[in-house]
């Protein structure tokens, strides 16, 4: 098996993906071959963000779905432990009130006991505490990074979209090229670069990768926008460019984004989590993180694989948590995969 | 309140009197494609508008018609295409207008409303908000001020409790509302000029027929001239007072209404009239479609384009380009036309 034709096809389901969800903007606003009446309804409900009845009717209709109620309630508890996880943890995460009982050679990793469920961490800070307070920094790390994404890709998608031409050109090409290179090699690439990995860097280095993807996402349902009978009915009565893209573009084609940016809090947890296993992530674990103590636990993971699950699980769950409620989202808006 | 005010009550004579609002000279539309020849939607078509007149453009489906009012709207796209001849609105050519000059214009002296009114309207903007944003536009009237007008002109398109009506968007309208909110918002400037393209094609019969009647009275009261766009006969029958036939690209017959409803001459129009149901025609009975269809064509470069289907076709119609000729007030493009009865 060469590795080229291999990696293309990854690339191109990449964009495949990405073009799909973008068409899902499209073909709500756009199409005026049968049964708009239902999708151009539904693009306004997801895409709305403004007036109660668009989130209402949205609301309305995922309610009822499980996928999402599950997806739902794995984030809304993740999010409530990030905010009061510092005042319902028994111990200071940074206190080491089993180090007594760390023995380099015979017990490096106290076990659990009264009053530690889950024993302690290789210097003798309480897991339990460690865990419950570091949801926080990876909400904070997962959402600026797709901020920073999203921030990044917004605009190369607004040029490229809005424009065209030329610059829509040069932005797809370098598009292109970053989406050839899987996610995680790229973050690696562009941590690797900086003097000392911190928070920041690892941030920055997944928000780069989210970039492109946003982009694509973004440019492809605002070229599908543009050919919209209601940017055509706008033009025709002079409303000024900027007022298209502004007013008419961008707007009805944030749906995809919305739902593209719930499934990236995803990725983004889960490269943190990667970055920090491969020794770029924040060596300063005064504040703990989940990506970081997954890293940390590596050297004990064959004897002591509890400091490595613990993290781990909490990733996955909260990873999967936002997985499913970007899906069913998506599927909402999505006219192909509705009845 | 300026509103009302200048609506100018019109008589026929006064509107049938004046000068042309719009000239269309010549106007062809070439589309370029890649890998063939250029493909002529629109070839050399002119006809008149007067203040205040109805005109139609009848054709079955890829004549041109849209493609003509979109080059009179400067709405064709930039690239890909040639528009060539004049369109003359109140003696300016609009063709040769810069584009922020002529998106001055749109909306505000010619404006346009469309078959699909669900996908013309923006999801998600509140409808009442879309009419103030035109006059914001046009009238640099205040969000305020804008928002009293929208609701005058949705009260005066016939939307039932326009007050409430303003916040809604348009997934919670029915087709018919919001058909009259376009409506609403292609006229809230005034425009001299009206241009509907099927407006009515995406409604249930018992809409059309409302939208019909609201166009017409909304023309008559605010003195508009409007170019009625369609394939349907029946359409033109209620609102046109001057209708032009196209096919492939071409006018084949101009004539007043009632003429052209008496007597077509055009084989065409004949066709086109023979194919709309009548009521007296029995159950069983067959209506005459025309035969063919338009891929039948020959260039208009060297021939009748409409001989392959044409029951009246002679030798000549194949040979030569039949040349748009007045014909007792009408104007024809025809060697065979259909006899007058007598
Ligand atoms: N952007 C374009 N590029 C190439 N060809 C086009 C384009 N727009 C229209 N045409 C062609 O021009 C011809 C006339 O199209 P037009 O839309 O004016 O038809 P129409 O009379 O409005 O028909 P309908 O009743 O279906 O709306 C068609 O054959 C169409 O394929
Ligand atoms: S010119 Fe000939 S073919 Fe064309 S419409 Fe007249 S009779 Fe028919
Ligand atoms: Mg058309």
């Amino acid at each position: 098996m060469t590795p080229s034709p291999d990696r293309r096809r990854f690339g191109d389901s990449k964009k495949d993906r990405i073009d799909a969800l973008a068409q899902t903007a499209g073909s709500t606003a756009g199409g005026a071959q049968g049964g708009t009446v239902m999708t151009v309804a539904d693009a306004g409900r997801v895409s709305g963000g403004e007036g109660q009845s668009l989130i209402a009717s949205a609301w309305k209709r995922l309610r009822r779905n499980p996928v999402f109620l599950t997806g739902a309630a794995i984030t809304f508890v993740f999010i409530v432990l990030a905010i009061i996880g510092p005042w319902i943890a028994p111990y200071d995460p940074v206190a080491q009130p089993l180090l007594s009982q760390v023995r380099r050679q015979t017990n490096p990793v106290p076990g659990p006991q009264p009053g530690f469920p889950l024993g302690g961490d290789d210097v003798g800070r309480d897991l339990l505490s460690r865990l419950l307070v570091g949801g926080r920094q990876t909400l904070i790390v997962g959402v600026l990074a797709t901020l920073g994404g999203l921030f990044g890709g917004l605009t190369l998608g607004t040029l490229a979209g809005a424009i065209g031409g030329w610059v829509d050109s040069l932005v797809m090409r370098i598009v292109d090229v970053m989406l050839s290179i899987p996610g995680l090699i790229l973050a690696v690439s562009i941590a690797a670069i900086a003097a000392s990995p911190s928070q920041t860097t690892v941030i920055i280095a997944i928000a780069v990768v989210q970039i492109p993807i946003f982009a694509r996402l973004l440019r492809g349902s605002m070229l599908a926008q543009r050919a919209s009978d209601h940017v055509l009915a706008a033009r025709a009565l002079g409303v000024k460019p900027h007022a298209i893209v502004f007013r008419h573009m961008l707007p009805n084609s944030l749906g995809p984004v919305i739902v593209q940016a719930t499934l990236v809090l995803a990725t983004a947890i889960i490269e943190a989590a990667g970055l920090s296993f491969l020794g770029l992530g924040n060596p300063d674990d005064r504040q703990p993180e989940w990506g970081q103590m997954l890293g940390q636990a590596q050297n004990y993971v064959s004897d002591y694989p509890h400091l490595a699950i613990y993290p781990a699980l909490c990733i996955i769950v909260v990873a999967l948590g936002f997985t499913l409620m970007g899906e069913s989202l998506r599927e909402a808006l999505d006219p192909k995969s509705r009845r | 309140m300026s509103q009302t005010t200048s609506y100018a009550s019109t008589s026929d004579a006064a509107r049938h009197g004046d000068e042309p609002l719009l000239q269309v000279r010549d106007l062809k539309v070439t589309f370029k494609r890649q890998g063939e020849e250029p493909f002529v939607a629109v070839d050399g078509i002119d006809f008149d508008v007067r203040p205040g007149q109805t005109v139609g453009l009848v054709g079955e489906s890829g004549c041109g018609k849209s493609v003509t009012s979109l080059a009179i709207m400067g709405l064709l796209p930039k690239r890909g295409n040639r528009v060539e001849g004049e369109v003359l609105f109140n003696g300016t050519d609009l063709l040769k207008l810069s584009d922020s000059d002529m998106r001055d214009r749109r909306g505000q002296e010619l404006a346009m409303i469309f078959q699909d009114p669900l996908s013309s309207l923006n999801p998600v903007v509140p409808v009442g908000l879309q009419v103030a944003e035109v006059l914001e536009r046009h009238k640099g009237m205040s969000r305020k001020a804008a928002m009293v007008v929208a609701r005058e002109m949705l009260d005066k398109v016939g939307i039932p409790d326009p007050d409430r009506r303003l916040k809604d968007y348009p997934h919670q309208m029915s087709g018919g509302m919001r058909q009259r909110a376009l409506i609403a918002i292609a006229l809230a400037c005034e425009p001299r000029l009206l241009i509907a393209d099927e407006p009515t094609t995406a409604l249930d019969v018992t809409i059309q027929a409302q939208i019909l009647t609201l166009l017409k009275d909304l023309v008559r009261e605010t003195g508009t001239a409007l170019i009625m766009i369609t394939h349907d006969l029946g359409v033109v029958a209620g609102l046109c007072d001057e209708v032009n036939v196209l096919y492939a690209g071409r006018i084949v017959e101009r004539a007043e209404r009632h003429p052209l409803f008496e007597q077509p001459r055009h084989p065409y129009t004949n066709g086109l009239l023979e194919s709309i149901p009548k009521l007296e025609v029995g159950r069983g009975e067959r209506l005459n479609p025309i035969p063919g269809s338009v891929a039948d064509n020959l260039p208009w470069t060297s021939a009748c384009a409409f001989a392959p289907r044409c029951l009246n076709a002679l030798e000549v119609c194949r040979e030569q380009t039949p040349q748009l000729e007045m014909d007792f007030g009408r104007a024809l493009r025809c060697f065979n036309p259909v006899e007058v009865a007598r």
